[in-house]
């Protein structure tokens, strides 16, 4: 694998983990459980398109394949998208939504804040304009965190249970491949056995002031990064894709 | 074609006039998007860098320093967008904020504390009444770059135009 090969997956996974947590964001549109709610979690998702315009237009120029990032998008077929499993999970409900952006968020500030640092000064641009939006997304799922953790028995109960259920999906953010091994060695990439230690601190400390518990690390699902999906992510490519794929090449 | 003038105070000047479509009474150059403006022989070159990476004002905003140019005869070579070094709302014009507040928005204020967690809203005095007895309802508004906020005196919720530095 050339470090042009591996620069153009690294960016594409940044990438469509910001696009498929976005799409997800965005189904809660006219959905809030109270108008300030609906309107936090879209304004997140637009930031988090916004990021993925950004990563998916210079994967696109990496690539050096004439396909722009709105192809990128909106082209690809399933096992073609190289976002966490985490990312794509439905949103079932507010507080399983909660849990999984929480749990992403403290990740994503982590990564960005490390990408700042990167030799690759496009990342690196990228990286420090995510990382301010990202500081916001994390307060606000961490406040979440807390008070549906320390609110009631029935929130208590429902927002442990939600961070049990997504905990098998964690592993996967720090898992480290080839792609991953060029990177670093470039100075382009992140450690990801660095940040999982932050993360688990990070994380831990929030669930203290929610009163919640740490699950135990067990078996790990993975295979997002290698294109391999949870039975959802059909159902959500096939609604993000439809326009295009109605209607070709239709512009806004 | 008019020739470029040397000096690019012209185009500041006409750029004064193209306002952010969300808040129209702050142009881009108070909002401190415009990063540079060069003369490049045949054309001017329009730097500009984004409010929010998802902003969906920067179409419009391109298009409308276009619009601009080509009113006046000013050859345009390209806009070009930057990211780094990252937009603060410390580039805000000292104009820029007074506008703000008159028009409703409250400008962001100086807030230092950096943390992720628990940090305390910003006081955010009413730009309606003026009183700093206020609390945030929301850190997310009407636009990405806004907080939503209510007045505990006189009652209003009003716009903050969130710190972000």
């Amino acid at each position: 694998m050339t470090k042009q090969e591996a620069l153009f997956e690294y960016t594409l996974r940044a990438g469509d983990d910001s696009l498929i947590l976005g799409q997800r964001l965005s189904e809660w549109c006219g959905h809030g459980p109270v108008l300030e709610e609906d309107i936090a979690m879209t304004n997140i998702a637009l930031d988090l398109i916004g990021q993925a315009t950004s990563l998916l237009a210079y994967a696109a120029e990496v690539e050096g394949k004439d396909r722009d990032e709105d192809q990128l998008a909106f082209l690809r077929y399933e096992k073609e998208y190289k976002n966490l499993l985490l990312v794509e999970h439905p949103n079932i409900d507010f507080g399983v939504t909660m849990a999984r952006q929480f749990l992403f968020d403290v990740f994503h500030y982590h990564f960005f804040k490390e990408l700042t640092q990167s030799s690759d000064s496009q990342l690196a641009a990228i990286a420090e304009k995510s990382l301010k939006e990202v500081t916001y997304h994390v307060k606000h799922s961490s406040e979440w965190i807390i008070r549906l953790g320390d609110g009631t028995e029935e929130s208590h109960t429902r927002i442990q249970q939600a961070v049990n259920d997504l905990w098998e999906y964690t592993g996967e953010m720090f898992v480290m491949d080839q792609v991953d091994e060029i990177m670093i060695a470039e100075g382009v990439g992140v450690d990801l056995a660095r940040i999982k230690t932050i993360w688990h601190d990070h994380v831990q400390q929030v669930f203290e002031r929610a009163t919640l518990t740490m699950p135990e690390y067990g078996y790990m699902q993975l295979g997002g990064r290698q294109g391999r999906h949870t039975e959802y992510m059909g159902y959500l490519l096939s609604e993000m894709q439809y326009m295009q794929r109605a209607y070709p090449n239709m512009q806004w | 074609m008019v020739e470029i003038k040397k000096n690019t105070e012209k185009i500041w000047e006409l750029l004064e006039e193209v306002k952010d479509p969300e808040v129209p009474v702050l142009s881009v150059v108070d909002l401190g998007i415009i990063r540079d403006v060069e003369n490049q022989g045949n054309g001017v070159e329009v730097t500009i860098t984004p409010t929010y990476s998802g902003c969906p004002a920067m179409h419009t905003i391109e298009q409308e320093i276009k619009k601009i140019l080509k009113e006046n005869n000013i050859p345009l070579s390209k806009i070009v967008t930057v990211l780094s070094p990252a937009w603060t709302t410390d580039w805000i014009s000292e104009k820029g904020r007074k506008n703000l507040e008159e028009y409703g928005i409250a400008p962001p204020q100086n807030e230092v504390d950096k943390s992720v967690l628990f940090a305390n809203p910003a006081i955010v005095p009413c730009p309606l009444c003026k009183s700093k007895n206020t609390r945030m309802i929301s850190q997310f508004g009407s636009t990405a770059c806004k907080a939503h906020y209510q007045c505990n005196d006189c009652l209003e919720p009003f716009d903050y135009f969130k710190c972000l530095k």
